[in-house]
């Protein structure tokens, strides 16, 4: 049932390998796309995907209603595939060897690219579904940038997670306007959430070097130039879930560098415990 | 095991049955299923009730000793296979509620009964799950015996749980296997994983044969829940077909099942075996498993921090219907 | 206690072209949350499904006392059954 339909074949990365050579493109990455750049972008969409994917699953089993158990695990099924393709990509451009599950698993904090956003505490149910709100509306707008990437493998990739990733908008930006004109408290706690997420979406915009190096070579649009649609989709929501976003709050960054915060670390601990404890095994 | 946790109300000879209650019966004789809003012993309902309420909880509090392992999965392919399957469970408790409501109880009420521990669940999931050899053992043992006591009830007397149990056995299919296939890994493994797979059966072996629940050879309750069709097969004979079931595939793995005086018994063509302790099952059943108060806490805990959740999505619905009404009224 | 989200009968309809199928129920605010939730509980997310939702206390049916007249009189009608027909094997599949 609510399994994904890919759960039926049992590798994962498999299907998405051959999804890939399927599409019809000739996988070569643009000619003079900057390498280690290359692999940095990617892992900054991996690693978003694979935090927020694993934050997501810490609700299976203790969400407020089954629906919203079943809706979330989908959710967070999605994420985890999207980072296998994001991260197996960095893995073979980079060239070293390594694979999706040793970026995944083998690396520590400081080479995590992902936003400082998604590695945040699920806190209450309200903080998860406006985190996932802030980052569906970014997140959407990458990816239909992505689609028209100068690198086929990008783009493919781009083009089967906006499905998905239009689904994940399409119910967090409901939920909130639901939560946001609902009881007193609903209301209450999407504000707080709000409030207290807020100085985590800047990041979201900034350029950097890899920004800029991957929109020289046409891979990915400057962060920056996807602000406004992000401003205006967020703007309809909050104003219909009557919530109003903080003006002029400090924005943290660091993540996309390796600088997180200190939760990162408590979600490796966790989730590289068995790759760490038992080096080399196979599971 | 849900059925085996169920003592089933009434238990009446042919002699002692009213014209009503005769016919009912006949109708299950000739293998037809009830459906809901027929006429049926009140006996018959609320038994089913109990039923498909501790089944149905029994899925979702049997989320946890897995969840517990989705964060620490250790690779991305085992991570969605874990997680897509304890999020079948979700699935398949949602199924099972909506089939006790056609019984005229509401979810809502089974969830306060489980939460006040007026209704119980399956023993086996106040087992903590210690190591990633558990998820193994979890999905091959307790998956395992879970789908030798639904396969029969897909047969059952009552429509809606009939047809609940085909569409969890369809989509359960893949849930052993893949336990399985993670104990196979492991013991293909280095000596450290091997050690970890045979512990993991250790500990899952006797709480397995409990979950058939103890003999019932002489109980009426069964009897009756037999003639009902609510219950397909005893306990004994249920836990015999897992015990010859499981040793093969235990002997494949290269583990060996905990238990010295295990032998095939040519005579009545499967094995001979251990009963397990069943004073430890009684006390799990009463509260006092390793895990009782962490697995009915989580639960309490995610409706009770849902409340606002649920409470606000009500609230919106009712403001939206409202101002639909107003403006159909406006136009007018 | 607080109220309950009502119950919903999810209907639908898969890739073949066939009519909507009662596929099971569950519980949910409002309509369109109980197509959604349809989504995410009862499709794989295919593309092209269409999703019924009604309130199953709006669904009016036929009462089992009923049963007899209401279903009886199509059991006569046998020729409705494609089994009624007797085609001669060398016609081939019918």
């Amino acid at each position: 049932m609510p399994s994904l339909p890919d759960m039926t074949t049992p590798n994962l990365t498999a299907l998405a390998g051959q999804a890939l050579t399927e599409s019809g493109h000739v996988a070569v990455p643009a000619p003079d796309a900057g390498q280690p750049e290359f692999v940095e972008f990617l892992q900054r969409m991996g690693d978003n995907a694979l935090i927020l994917g694993h934050r997501v699953s810490e609700w299976c089993g203790h969400s407020p209603a089954l629906e919203e158990d079943i809706a979330l695990a989908n959710q967070a099924l999605d994420l985890i595939g999207q980072c296998q393709l994001w991260l197996g990509l960095a893995a073979e451009v980079e060239g070293k060897g390594r694979d999706a599950d040793a970026l995944a698993y083998l690396r520590d904090a400081g080479a995590f690219r992902n936003l400082l956003l998604v590695e945040l505490p699920n806190g209450d149910f309200g903080v998860t579904l406006m985190r996932q709100f802030l980052f569906d509306a970014f997140h959407i707008e990458m990816l239909r940038a992505l689609k028209t990437s100068s690198d086929s493998r990008v783009a493919d990739i781009a083009a089967k997670a906006e499905k998905e990733v239009a689904y994940h908008l399409e119910r967090s930006a409901d939920l909130v306007i639901r939560l946001g004109d609902g009881t007193d408290e609903s209301r209450a706690r999407m504000q707080a959430a709000l409030t207290k997420l807020w100085s985590y979406t800047g990041e979201m915009f900034v350029d950097d070097a890899v920004d800029q190096a991957m929109a020289d070579a046409g891979i990915a649009p400057l962060p920056s130039s996807l602000q406004p649609a992000w401003d205006k989709t967020v703007a309809a929501v909050l104003e219909e879930a009557t919530l109003t976003a903080p003006t002029g709050a400090w924005q943290h960054k660091g993540g996309k560098k390796g600088i997180h915060t200190e939760h990162l670390g408590y979600i490796l601990a966790e989730m590289q415990f068995l790759q760490r404890a038992y080096p080399g095994a196979r599971w | 095991m849900y059925a085996q946790m169920v003592k089933s109300e009434g238990s009446k000879s042919r002699e002692e049955m009213t014209p009503e209650e005769l016919a009912f019966q006949d109708r299950i004789d000739r293998g037809e299923k009830i459906e809901p809003k027929e006429w049926m012993p009140e006996g018959y309902r609320k038994t089913l009730i109990r039923q498909i309420g501790q089944h149905a909880h029994s899925e979702i509090v049997g989320q946890l000793p897995e969840g517990n392992w989705i964060t620490r999965a250790p690779t991305l392919e085992r991570k969605a296979i874990l997680l897509a399957k304890v999020q079948d469970e979700a699935g398949h408790g949602l199924y099972l509620y909506c089939a006790a409501e056609t019984l005229g109880v509401s979810r809502d009420e089974l969830l306060e009964k489980l939460h006040s521990g007026n209704m119980k669940y399956s023993s086996i999931f106040n087992y903590p799950t210690l190591t990633w050899a558990d998820m193994g053992a979890v999905g091959w043992l307790v998956d395992g015996a879970a789908i030798m006591n639904q396969v029969p009830l897909q047969r059952t007397s009552y429509g809606p749980y009939s047809r609940a149990m085909i569409r969890i056995c369809k989509e359960e299919s893949f849930h052993q296997r893949q336990g399985y296939d993670i104990m196979m890994k492991m013991c293909a493994g280095t000596p450290e994983q091997k050690a970890m797979a045979q512990d993991a059966l250790n500990r899952f072996w006797y709480p397995s044969l409990m979950m058939f629940g103890p003999s019932d050879k002489d109980s009426v309750h069964s009897a009756q829940s037999m003639a009902w069709k609510i219950k397909m097969n005893t306990n004994d004979e249920l836990r015999q077909k897992f015990v010859d079931q499981t040793v093969p595939q235990a002997e494949y793995l290269g583990l060996t099942i905990p238990d010295p005086d295990l032998k095939w018994n040519e005579e009545k063509g499967g094995y001979d075996f251990s009963e397990p302790d069943w004073s430890e099952f009684f006390a799990v059943i009463a509260g006092n498993g390793p895990c009782n108060a962490e697995r009915l806490g989580a639960r309490v805990k995610a409706w009770e921090d849902g409340a606002w959740f649920r409470d606000g999505l009500m609230a919106h619905a009712a403001k939206a219907e409202d101002r639909a009404r107003a403006a159909r009224l406006a136009a007018e | 206690m607080s109220s309950e989200w009502p119950l919903w009968e999810i209907f639908i309809r898969g890739q073949h072209g066939l009519n909507h199928r009662h596929v099971g129920s569950l519980h949910a605010p409002d309509a369109e949350m109980a197509i959604r939730n349809a989504r995410d509980v009862y499709t794989r997310r295919n593309e092209g499904v269409s999703i019924w939702v009604v309130k199953a206390n709006d669904i009016t049916a036929s009462s089992p006392s009923e049963k007899g007249p209401l279903f009886d009189p199509s059991n006569s009608k046998v020729y409705r059954h494609p089994t009624f027909f007797d085609i001669p094997d060398e016609v081939g599949h019918m």
